[in-house]
């Protein structure tokens, strides 16, 4: 990733927040607490490259995806797309911003309207920013449908007619019609099956290929994340413990939560699992809504310190562009 | 080691409104006391399904099992009568399902789930069955367990849910415990955590395991022999290393082709398993993979493989293994 045009970021977010109000009462109703789904990210994903995004269930990393794409209007901090602060704009503004960035949903089951054609499903962004209508709508969804590996004579097929494989491919070519710069892709194989999955995964490194694509890929499966990424970052109860490049991050994990959870990842070796030694993290991941003072991870973590029970480490570069955030390192 | 369990030409099918579907197809297959056997396979290819039909679990109508002998301590039981099968349901036979979070009852407590087998199978009072369900979460790594004894599931995590599964279907000291995708629903730490007990308990109580699941991964670290399965068929069997070490049937290495390792080297692009596994309404006549293998030839469209001996103690469903082989060499 030597190439300068690479470096350049296109989407910077800074101190990104995301509270879910938890209320009481019927008809006054009035906040209890906050669900702290994502507790102030600082990060940025560069032009051309996939970042990915890895942690356990409840740990954020959907919902950091969709605070970045507006989904959700984050609680706090900004987000700046192609140099636009995406949390200041509104209405039809935003929706023009909405072409250039897409995102590709986990379930293939839900996330296609089951009363819609394939034709319809992929023509809507088209029509919707008046890229194409007609003839021309519809010869841009042929070719959409060729491009993800379907036959363009599925047009007036609905989405039952199809596999989970082959939805998911009807969502990537939704997600491609207006020519975005950059996609979203939250956990896009985790519902396939193992032999699907490697088909969905290289027509997403092909069309990054051929589109020049930006990818935030977010995923729970180490060992996918490893081969798509350029870059990964490490996701615990809201927070980033580290992000680096992927060889640095997969051959000399800092962080030791990182380090547990690839220990925790099995190899189809039986050899190598014979003699691999586990770090076992002792109890569950606490609740968001409480999460422990100091560093979130003092409570599971096999060598916390008095100190990460009082302060929140700071999440800074200890060099070569390896951030992490941990007393300990 | 004698065998425990004995399945032998096993066939369930379902009866629905679109037609008969072969959910598995003459599947033979033994477990050994005290050994660990990995079923594998994709969603789909009759890995529950067989076990269940072991367990009798299978709903009659629409389920039916019009073939088949399930050998278990001199009882075949699929002849036996319903008293008879339940007297080794959840006794000698017991099992861990996929998803913690629907197979405990929300209304009881754990104290009353776990305590009904052991009135139930070992005749214990309410006293003694309390006193021994809590040994038995104790064993399964739940913190406090005297004081979470009378929890309602709902006030476990996922993790914890699962344990109180496993303590249930220990509590027994059955002889042989099925799990059907244990930790699929389980985060990857939670998952270590899950795996690392039940190793244990294997080596404390010395029970004889089925584990299935889709993980090569984790069967890697688990089995002592592995079935895998496609289109309800056994297409290959063999011990864990050999497996892994030596695949024969084309599916089998086209799985270990497509998923990235964390410890291998970083491949450019990896090898899908092109197509779809086959619509198990109509069958396809000849190798149910026909459709999706590298190594096809005419006689594999007409004639559906048996399992046959390939290899020393290594039993593999597929006409050209040799070619198999031989192209897996060169690579």
């Amino acid at each position: 990733m030597a190439d300068t045009a690479q470096d350049q970021s296109l989407v910077q977010v800074k101190g990104l927040k995301k509270y879910f109000p938890i209320t009481q009462g019927i008809i006054f109703q009035r906040k209890v607490a906050d669900v702290k789904a994502v507790d102030g990210l600082d990060f940025e994903i560069r032009k051309g490259e996939t970042l990915g995004l890895v942690g356990e269930s409840g740990c954020g990393k959907s919902t950091t995806g969709r605070a970045i794409l507006q989904l959700y209007r984050p609680s706090a901090g900004d987000v700046f797309f192609k140099g636009k602060d995406l949390v200041k704009l509104q209405g039809e503004e935003l929706r023009k911003m909405r072409r250039h960035m897409q995102m590709i949903f986990q379930d293939p089951y839900a996330s296609l309207n089951p009363r819609m054609t394939v034709g319809d499903i992929i023509g809507e962004p088209l029509e919707v920013h008046n890229i194409a209508k007609g003839k021309e709508k519809k010869e841009r969804v042929q070719e959409l449908l060729q491009i993800v590996g379907l036959n363009p004579y599925f047009v007036n097929r609905y989405p039952h007619e199809f596999s989970g494989g082959q939805r998911q491919r009807i969502g990537v070519a939704r997600a491609l019609a207006v020519n975005p710069d950059f996609i979203v892709c939250d956990e896009p194989i985790s519902a396939l099956d193992v032999s699907i999955q490697a088909q969905i995964i290289n027509l997403l490194e092909e069309l990054q290929e051929k589109f020049h694509l930006t990818y935030l890929f977010i995923a729970h499966d180490l060992s996918v994340v490893r081969h798509i990424s350029d870059r990964v970052a490490v996701m615990y109860l809201g927070k980033i413990v580290e992000l680096t490049d992927r060889n640095a991050l997969y051959k000399s994990p800092l962080h030791p939560y990182t380090k547990a959870l690839m220990s925790a990842v099995p190899i189809p070796d039986p050899v190598i699992e014979e003699k691999r030694e586990r770090i076992i993290l002792v109890g569950d991941v606490p609740s968001p809504v409480r999460p422990p003072s100091g560093c979130h991870f003092h409570t599971r973590c096999p060598i916390v310190m008095d100190v990460c029970k009082k302060d929140d480490p700071a999440f800074r570069d200890v060099g070569g562009d390896h951030w992490v955030a941990c007393h300990a390192v | 080691m004698g065998t425990l369990l004995q399945v032998k030409d096993l066939r369930t099918e379902f009866h629905t409104q679109d037609g008969v579907v072969h959910a598995v197809n003459g599947v033979t297959f033994h477990v050994d006391e005290g050994e660990t056997l990995g079923l594998v396979g994709e969603s789909g290819c009759g890995k529950s399904v067989s076990v269940l039909s072991v367990m009798r679990l299978i709903p009659q109508p629409p389920g039916k099992i019009p073939a088949g002998e399930v050998m278990f301590q001199g009882r075949d039981l699929l002849k036996v009568d319903d008293e008879e099968i339940r007297s080794v349901r959840g006794n000698k036979i017991a099992m861990v399902f996929q998803d913690p979070m629907t197979s405990l009852n929300p209304v009881l407590t754990i104290n009353t789930q776990i305590s009904e087998s052991l009135e139930l199978h070992l005749g214990m009072t309410k006293e003694q069955a309390r006193k021994r369900a809590i040994e038995l979460l104790k064993m399964v790594g739940i913190p406090e367990a005297e004081g979470r004894i009378d929890d309602y599931p709902h006030q476990f995590s996922g993790g914890m849910r699962q344990r109180v599964m496993i303590a249930m279907a220990l509590s027994c000291s059955p002889q042989l415990l099925i799990a059907d995708e244990p930790t699929t629903a389980l985060d990857v730490t939670i998952q270590a955590q899950i795996i690392d007990i039940v190793k244990r308990l294997k080596r404390e109580l010395g029970m004889a395991i089925i584990w299935i699941t889709h993980d090569l991964g984790i069967i890697a670290g688990l089995a002592d022999r592995i079935n895998v399965m496609y289109a309800g068929f056994v297409i290959e069997s063999a011990s864990n290393k050999e497996i892994f070490a030596n695949p024969l049937h084309p599916y089998t290495l086209g799985l270990l082709g497509s998923i990235p390792r964390l410890d291998a080297a970083l491949k450019s692009k990896l090898t899908p398993i092109e197509g779809l596994p086959p619509d198990l309404i109509e069958m396809p006549k000849g190798c149910p993979f026909y459709d999706r293998c590298r190594h096809r030839t005419e006689k594999c469209a007409n004639e559906n493989p048996p399992l046959d001996l390939g290899a020393v103690r290594h039993w593999v469903a597929c006409w050209n293994w040799q070619d198999v082989q031989k192209a897996r060499s060169k690579q």
